[in-house]
């Protein structure tokens, strides 16, 4: 006899009698939870497959849904709670590893909210960034040690290749596969117009958005999918994946029932079968064999574009990116345990990897230490939520930040963490085309500009109140940055004091 | 084009290379790396020892070395050739997508990994002597045939061959007793499949003026993954 467990839905659909039993709702849904009852002649929900994404309620011309949080749950524990309880009944049902989507959702403390900015008050006054000029313009890559003059005293350009961003925020790596062919192609259009970078992730690029090259970082994991000269030399920049932030130390597995049309031009293997990514790239066992990969990449380029090293924030993070500004890389990126994912083993997601905000502080200490702090640009990730997010990481030592998750936020995404269905109501992670063609790449793009836009003025507005005008007099000026609430260790890692101090 | 390698790093000798319109021949190399990285066409020809990554995303035209070549040999290759008159370090042909690779001698560790085809594109690695551990991991498809000939006592491949492999196949001549991951399983060569592997063989014996019949008169097995047997994990959605 089966041993019955429940696990009651987490989410429960309430509808009003407005309802007029148009039905969009049903249309709406990928999951299957509404449906029209002929018997009771009303619409009715499964909640056992809501995931809570909110596109009905966004959708229904009466606004007559609500989804409420369900009440019916397991017996208070503040150490089984809900959510253990409820994993191990699904490991013990089926014998499967639990997977998740998104970043790590998990209560552990966020360094950017326990970090305050400073403004200027008498002295040093303040700048009004909407009437004096104020650059927000950064440039990512090596900077030479010195300046150097032929016997006629001029100077030579001895610059390496740089990224030039408007403004310090790219869109992180987002595979084709992972996420729609809309949703890169706003991506894309969105990075053209104001001046920085997304990047393909390890899908390959698709043969329509080579046209936007320049505004291109084209990413080279362990799998090498699509990669091949002319992605090579397409983009602006090449990016070698060690690893992610919501899943540092192990690869991916695409299986082949997603590798269809398209998905399989892009990453250059036949339909149907599996793309494994290697946790390892199987020649880099040591930073000479980075260096290889960075070299052998500028060699096939011609050491014409800047190469990006990105890594997961783990325990010894200072040493790993010590190691990588040795390597030949121009920028590295420092992706955070908080950092999205369209899949990933929740307890790899929930337990690997440390906050990037600590990642960050110490890379730049250690680099500044050492005297190599300009052999590399520094690029951190995972979980960047807003301007003063941008203001505090660039204060903290960074030179740019990369956003994914609030990019997929103002391209609609609702947050409700199940990519890994490939059921995305949003049409943003989904291969479905009749998902898919709900996002709207127009609008998708003109929301991504908003996006970057406001933060912008809100960059240039907590610049001016600090009396900077250059994002560069920002970088690595933690005297602009005050502790709350914080200890002492915390403090010291940060390279910051405390408020009041 | 004669390029004197002697005295010169790799950064100025494949600068000269990819700066020429000529075939290259690049004389006195001292294990300079990454010679022939992303050519099209022309010819590289090396006469001596060839650093690691000769002819990483080779995309066509030929690398030809008179001497060993070092790790990483034609890694992401996408078409093109590249001859070794002698043996190669380890993963040769990492993730190669198209092209030809012909060894007259050994190839070390990882040979063929990730190896995969992809429309038109099936790439071919031909190893005349024997291999170190990891032949074909991760292998998702093309072709690896290792030839095993004057390998005295040694096994024809180390351990952990096609560990993970799940797509393509590896031909072994007179293999022996080969210890092989669960996921993938050995059988002869049939006969149609003989047929198609003659033409690299024998462009093989043509390269390094080996005797062809004899070459062939020998027992040839294919490893090839058990259909639906990638190791994979099981998940559950939470």
């Amino acid at each position: 006899m089966p041993i019955p467990s429940v696990i009651y839905p987490e989410y429960e659909v309430v509808r009003y009698d407005r309802c007029t039993r148009c039905g969009r709702c049903i249309r709406e849904c990928a999951n299957g939870v509404h449906y029209f009852s002929p018997d009771k002649k009303m619409v009715l929900s499964d909640d056992t497959k809501c995931v809570d994404c909110l596109r009905c309620i966004a959708q229904c011309p009466e606004h007559a849904i609500k989804i409420v949080k369900s009440g019916c749950t397991f017996r208070d524990n503040a150490n089984w709670r809900p959510g253990i309880i409820g994993g191990i009944i699904k490991e013990a049902s089926t014998g499967g590893v639990l997977l998740s989507s998104m970043g790590n959702p998990e209560p552990y403390p966020v360094y950017w909210d326990k970090i305050v900015i400073n403004a200027s008050q008498v002295t040093n006054p303040s700048i009004d960034p909407l009437r004096e000029p104020m650059e927000t313009r950064v440039f990512l890559g090596k900077k030479p040690d010195s300046i150097e003059r032929d016997e006629n005293g001029k100077i030579i350009d001895n610059l390496p290749p740089q990224l030039e961003l408007s403004m310090p925020v790219m869109f992180s790596a987002m595979s084709y596969g992972s996420i729609s062919y809309n949703a890169h192609s706003a991506l894309a259009q969105a990075a053209e117009e104001i001046g920085t970078f997304y990047n393909t992730g390890e899908g390959g690029l698709h043969e329509d958005f080579y046209k936007y090259g320049n505004n291109t970082i084209v990413q080279v994991a362990s799998g090498r999918f699509g990669v091949w000269r002319g992605y090579l030399e397409g983009g602006a920049a090449i990016e070698i994946k060690m690893g992610q932030g919501a899943k540092p130390g192990i690869g991916g597995h695409l299986p082949g029932a997603k590798i269809v049309g398209d998905i399989s031009r892009t990453r250059m293997i036949p339909e149907g079968t599996d793309a494994v990514s290697p946790a390892p790239h199987h020649d880099i066992y040591s930073i000479e064999d980075l260096r290889q990969l960075v070299v052998s990449l500028k060699e096939a380029t011609g050491y014409t574009k800047p190469v990006i090293v990105k890594v997961a924030s783990v325990h010894n993070i200072s040493a790993i990116a010590s190691g990588i500004a040795r390597s030949g890389a121009d920028i590295i990126a420092i992706d955070g345990f908080r950092g999205g994912t369209g899949a990933a083993p929740t307890a790899i997601r929930d337990n690997v990897g440390i906050p990037v905000e600590l990642a960050l502080a110490a890379v730049d200490q250690r680099l500044r230490d050492e005297g190599i702090r300009n052999n590399c640009s520094l690029v951190v990730g995972g979980s960047i939520r807003s301007a003063s997010d941008v203001v505090k990481a660039i204060a903290l030592g960074a030179d740019a930040v990369y956003i994914a998750t609030a990019a997929l936020i103002a391209l609609g995404c609702h947050l409700c963490r199940n990519c890994q269905s490939g059921r995305c109501c949003w049409g943003i992670a989904t291969q479905r085309p009749d998902l898919v063609e709900r996002l709207d790449i127009a609008e998708g793009k003109v929301r991504l500009v908003n996006l970057l836009e406001a933060w912008k003025g809100e960059i240039k507005e907590m610049m001016g109140g600090m009396g900077i005008n250059s994002i560069e007099a920002l970088r690595g000026n933690r005297l602009m940055l005050r502790g709350i609430g914080l200890n002492e260790k915390e403090l010291s890692i940060l390279g910051i004091q405390h408020a009041g101090e | 084009m004669i390029v004197d390698a002697q005295n010169r790093d790799y950064r100025e000798v494949n600068e000269i290379i990819r700066s020429s319109k000529e075939n290259i021949e690049v004389i006195n190399p001292l294990g300079q790396r990454f010679l022939g990285a992303g050519l099209r066409e022309r010819r590289v020809n090396v006469y001596g020892i060839a650093g690691n990554a000769l002819g990483c995303y080779l995309d066509g035209g030929t690398v030809e070395v008179f001497g060993d070549a070092q790790d990483a040999v034609g890694d992401t290759m996408n078409s093109g050739r590249i001859i070794i008159h002698g043996s190669t370090g380890d993963a040769l042909g990492y993730a190669m997508r198209g092209g030809r690779i012909y060894v007259e001698k050994n190839a070390g560790y990882r040979a063929g990994i990730h190896m995969k085809a992809y429309g038109d594109k099936c790439p071919v690695i031909v190893i005349g002597g024997r291999t170190g551990s990891f032949l074909g991991e991760y292998q998702a498809g093309g072709l690896i045939i290792v030839l095993g000939l004057d390998r005295g006592e040694y096994p024809i491949s180390g351990y952990f061959t096609a560990a993970g492999m799940y797509g393509g196949r590896i031909f072994l001549r007179d293999p022996g007793e080969v210890l092989l991951q669960k996921e993938v399983e050995m059988r002869s060569a049939e006969k149609e499949e003989m047929e198609e592997i003659k033409e690299h063989i024998s462009e093989w014996c043509t390269l390094f003026h080996m005797d062809e019949e004899k070459v062939l008169d020998a027992p040839f097995y294919v490893v090839s993954p058990k259909k639906g047997d990638t190791p994979r994990q099981k998940y559950v959605a939470n």
